[in-house]
């Protein structure tokens, strides 16, 4: 019935107020015009925005499976580093990677759901519990950067140059200063936890402990607002410095480490993983050439490297605990 | 405040500059807000008049529901479109998670119910003779929702101004269901949020600008549209 | 147009057997009406007696409980003919009804949606509003008129349309007296030139009188009387209808004698001749126009009346009616009268004093009661 209704309603309809109608019509039109071909210039095969290179490189392999789903945390990519692997990576294997930046906690939950296809994470201890359920297949070290304990300049607890991080927490814990953690379940969160429990201190509900649930670079602009200390990694501290009006107290103790490892989820759990892809990144990523340009990394922008590249070697190594 | 002028600065810096990335972001957002926007229009507005006019057993309902959703936390929308879109989801083989027309979907869900409760309000307020004058004209069902849509434009245009603003300044959802990925679903929005877990205060105020202008150009251009139709 | 079928027929529009039930209530039941081409069919009732949904039901605007309706002696059957039909008609509402736009879309609309474009449409729409003497407002927006102008616009546009039979819901109620009266002058005029097949809703009875061929009076959903307005007015069928008409005095009464056709009616003890064949003992309303009352002065030529009756009574109200002026007498009975303005000064008559009621026995219409 609406249809026979909708013949008479065309007869009718084209005798209407011609402005009005023409004029809507024209504008829905054109937003679709617009809306579908930007969308789909936006979302086609991303190029490098720094470098549009169109000179003859020889045509990458097409994989299968070009979609790639990789789980990692914020500061992997609060530091500019992924910004310039992902590019790199997707041109030699030409994979599409969907980088998805959420925290090393939500990162492993998506890979235990099956929805990330390799993960790029700092949370050993949780990882080690990841890999003994079975939820990844492989694990492999990739790089490193550290923590650090930044505070105000004023130290009023005075932990300055304190070799022991442990000890130095003792300190915070004990005097009246503010200490903001991240609280988010993010590897550096879950760092800062494990270094309470091991010096004896329970944070958890006292007035000095404060948890901003954010990221970290959110979390050391509420430091340097409040003058409160805090732990973070030494790349992003280094990215965000001059906005900040914080001083680095306390580094290089080996519990600072902040070790990286790239897990490939178990294919076992769906056909769905990107089995392929995940090998192929991992590989990548502790490949020489990658270590090379990891190492290289902000050396330019900063005066020092950000990360440390550890292809092949193993946590003990290192000497973190 | 400092910051705000260096944003002001930014800005304008980035925009003559024509920055590439911040160009795509731009219209990527506008895209993403537009195209949602015009299909939550079609089937908003054509719903909302349905619903205006008839009696059925529910109505009430509907339209309680409807309500409701206008003030839906669009998070909670993006996380449940994320459900429906995840890989192990009812819809996973469709693909279209962390994409743009996922977020077009989740935005499109949160400004329907915004433009079909405005819709059935002002509907709702149109003289009933006013339908019975319009059907002894000659109108058919069609011809009279179209009429009477045309006859009540200036409450629906405000209702599609509240519709597209309610998602071009969403972030919650395109967060969740796009996942700011660069070159592909990175919006205003969530790059703004990023810029500022980065701690790139400027960029990020910059960013907020230019989203602020954008969504000032678009209402300035519907607005003109609905005053352009007003009795004089 | 379509002629020579088993349609062609006598009627401009009929109904039968239409009923229509609203809020559980049954508030029309009609077993037949029917219009004539190029006549006015006034519908006239007292507030909720159903009127506006008769028309709704005749105009195909709403749809009866039962009953059919046929346009030109083919009847009204599925909601595609309703459609088609609904375009050969046009219906005037209490409200103006305009779009919000100008008054040349407004008035083009209807014919937009008829298929009637170009030239023929600017012709028609410029022909009407010019004849209703709207043409300069034909840019203005419709809704920064007077009531009077809006009016003219709804009319123009129905106009418009060349319809088969017009409708009208108490088209000029809203509008204050002299707008009114105005646009009813302009509005008969308009009637009586095109000749078109109409039925109009009112409870003024002054519309009725100047405008109607017909008069239906409709009370409580069914149709007392169907009658030109002289009928209605002047003999009205029963005492609903008498009262609701309020062109005459209505007393209830008792047929007291009856001689050879001339009985004499008790009414409150004062007796009243009439001409009826009516048994005595009959109850009666007793229904005497106004207008057939003559008044005159107490003991100036008492007997010059060839009036059978006569009743003598005291002035005891005064209220304009119209143009003239409406007489309460208390005779015994209450008894009104209209006399003009110009007689009741000549008279020099004034409130409390004593005049006498003459009225012929012919004019004394009896209504038996069931």
């Amino acid at each position: 019935m609406p249809g026979k209704s909708l013949k008479h309603a065309k007869s009718g309809q084209a005798a209407h107020p011609r402005k009005h109608a023409a004029s809507l019509g024209v504008a829905l039109a054109l937003l679709f015009i617009v809306t579908v071909p930007l969308m789909a210039a936006c979302t086609s095969t991303p190029a490098s925005t720094q470098t549009p290179t169109p000179t003859p490189t020889p045509t990458p392999p097409k994989p299968a499976n070009p979609e790639l789903i990789l789980a990692t945390t914020t500061s992997t990519q609060d530091s500019g580093l992924l910004d310039v692997l992902i590019p790199l990576f997707q041109k030699q294997t030409g994979y599409v990677v969907k980088t998805v930046a959420v925290g090393s906690g939500a990162a492993m939950a998506m890979g235990e759901r099956g929805e990330a296809d390799v993960l790029l994470v700092h949370a050993p201890d949780s990882e080690v519990k990841f890999m003994q359920a079975g939820h990844g297949v492989t694990r492999k070290l990739v790089m490193h950067n550290d923590f650090i304990i930044v505070g105000p300049a004023s130290d009023p607890a005075g932990i300055k140059g304190m070799s022991s991080a442990l000890d130095a927490m003792k300190k915070i814990a004990a005097g009246s200063a503010v200490f903001i953690s991240r609280g988010d379940n993010s590897g550096t969160d879950q760092l800062e936890k494990k270094l309470w429990k091991k010096a004896g201190i329970e944070p958890k509900g006292q007035t000095w402990y404060q948890e901003s649930g954010q990221g970290m670079g959110a979390t050391l602009s509420i430091a340097s607002e409040k003058g409160a200390y805090t732990i973070t990694d030494r790349a992003t501290c280094l990215a965000t410095q001059k906005n900040l009006s914080l001083s680095i107290l306390v580094e290089g103790d080996p519990v600072l480490l902040n070790i990286y490892h790239v897990i490939q989820v178990n294919p076992a759990k769906s056909n769905k993983i990107n089995a392929e892809g995940a090998k192929a990144f991992a590989d990548f990523m502790v490949d020489p050439a990658t270590q090379q340009v990891i190492a290289k990394f902000g050396i330019e922008k900063y005066g020092q490297p950000l990360f440390f590249p550890d292809a092949g070697k193993t946590e003990a190594e290192l000497g973190s605990v | 405040m400092d910051l705000i002028v260096q944003g002001v600065v930014e800005a304008f810096k980035l925009l003559i500059r024509g920055d590439p990335e911040v160009l795509k972001i731009t219209l990527l957002s506008l895209g993403v807000s537009l195209c949602a926007t015009a299909v939550s229009l079609f089937i908003g507005i054509t719903l909302g008049t349905v619903i205006g006019l008839t009696r059925f057993q529910g109505r009430r309902i509907l339209v309680s529901l409807i309500n409701t959703g206008m003030g839906a936390p669009p998070v909670v929308v993006g996380l449940i479109v994320s459900v429906f879109l995840w890989r192990n989801g009812p819809l996973g083989i469709l693909h279209l998670m962390y994409t743009p027309w996922a977020m077009v979907i989740a935005q499109f869900l949160i400004s329907l119910p915004i433009i079909t409760g405005f819709t059935v309000a002002s509907i709702q307020q149109v003289d009933p003779k006013l339908r019975l004058q319009v059907l002894a004209l000659g109108a058919s069902h069609w011809q009279l929702l179209w009429l009477l849509v045309r006859d009540t434009r200036l409450p629906l245009l405000a209702a599609v101004m509240a519709g597209f603003g309610s998602i071009i300044s969403e972030v919650g959802a395109s967060m969740m269901v796009g996942g700011n990925i660069t070159d592909q679903t990175r919006v205003l929005t969530t790059a703004i949020v990023m810029e500022n877990s980065k701690g790139n205060f400027g960029l990020a105020m910059a960013l907020g600008i230019i989203l602020m202008i954008l969504v000032y150009l678009v209402n300035m251009a519907l607005t003109m549209i609905q005053q352009r139709s007003k009795p004089r | 147009m379509r002629g020579g079928q088993a349609g062609d027929s006598l009627y401009a529009l009929e109904a039968k057997g239409l009923s229509a039930i609203l809020g559980g209530q049954q508030v029309l039941g009609i077993p037949s009406l029917q219009v004539y081409p190029n006549e006015v069919l006034m519908v006239i009732g007292p507030n909720g007696s159903g009127k506006t949904t008769l028309l709704l039901c005749l105009a195909l605007l709403l749809k009866p409980a039962t009953g059919t309706i046929a346009y030109k002696g083919i009847p009204v059957s599925d909601s595609k003919q309703v459609l088609q039909l609904r375009r050969r008609l046009a219906v005037v509402f209490q409200e103006s009804l305009l779009l919000n736009s100008t008054v040349w879309d407004n008035i083009t609309l209807g014919l937009r949606l008829r298929g009637v474009r170009g030239d023929e449409a600017r012709d028609r729409a410029q022909k009407w509003l010019g004849r209703f003497s709207i043409a300069p407002l034909a840019k203005r927006q419709a809704k920064t008129l007077s009531g009077g102008e809006a009016k003219r616009v709804s009319l123009a546009r129905a106009f418009a349309l060349q319809p088969e039979v017009l409708f009208l819901d108490e088209p000029f109620n809203a509008l204050d007296s002299p707008t009114r009266q105005a646009l009813l002058e302009d509005f008969e005029g308009v009637l009586r030139e095109t000749k078109l097949t109409t039925v109009m809703v009112t409870h003024d009875r002054n519309e009725a009188l100047v405008l109607a061929d017909r008069v239906a009076v409709l009370m409580k959903g069914t149709i007392h009387q169907l009658g030109t307005p002289q009928e209605v007015f002047g003999t009205p069928v029963d005492e609903d209808v008498a009262s609701f008409v309020g062109a005459g005095n209505v007393l209830p009464g008792v047929v007291s004698e009856q001689s050879h056709g001339i009985v004499s009616v008790d009414v409150n003890g004062r007796y009243l001749q009439a001409v009826s064949d009516l048994p005595v003992g009959t109850k009666v309303a007793v229904y005497l126009h106004y207008e057939d009352i003559t008044l005159s002065v107490v003991a100036a030529k008492a007997t010059q009346s060839s009036a059978r009756d006569q009743l003598r009574g005291r002035i005891v109200k005064v209220f304009p009616l119209g143009s003239q002026l409406k007489v309460t007498l208390d005779c015994g009975l209450a008894l009104a009268s209209v006399i003009t303005k110009r007689s009741w000064e000549e008279l020099g008559l004034r409130i409390g004093d004593e005049v006498m009621a003459y009225f012929k026995a012919s004019a004394v219409r009896l209504i038996p009661k069931h």
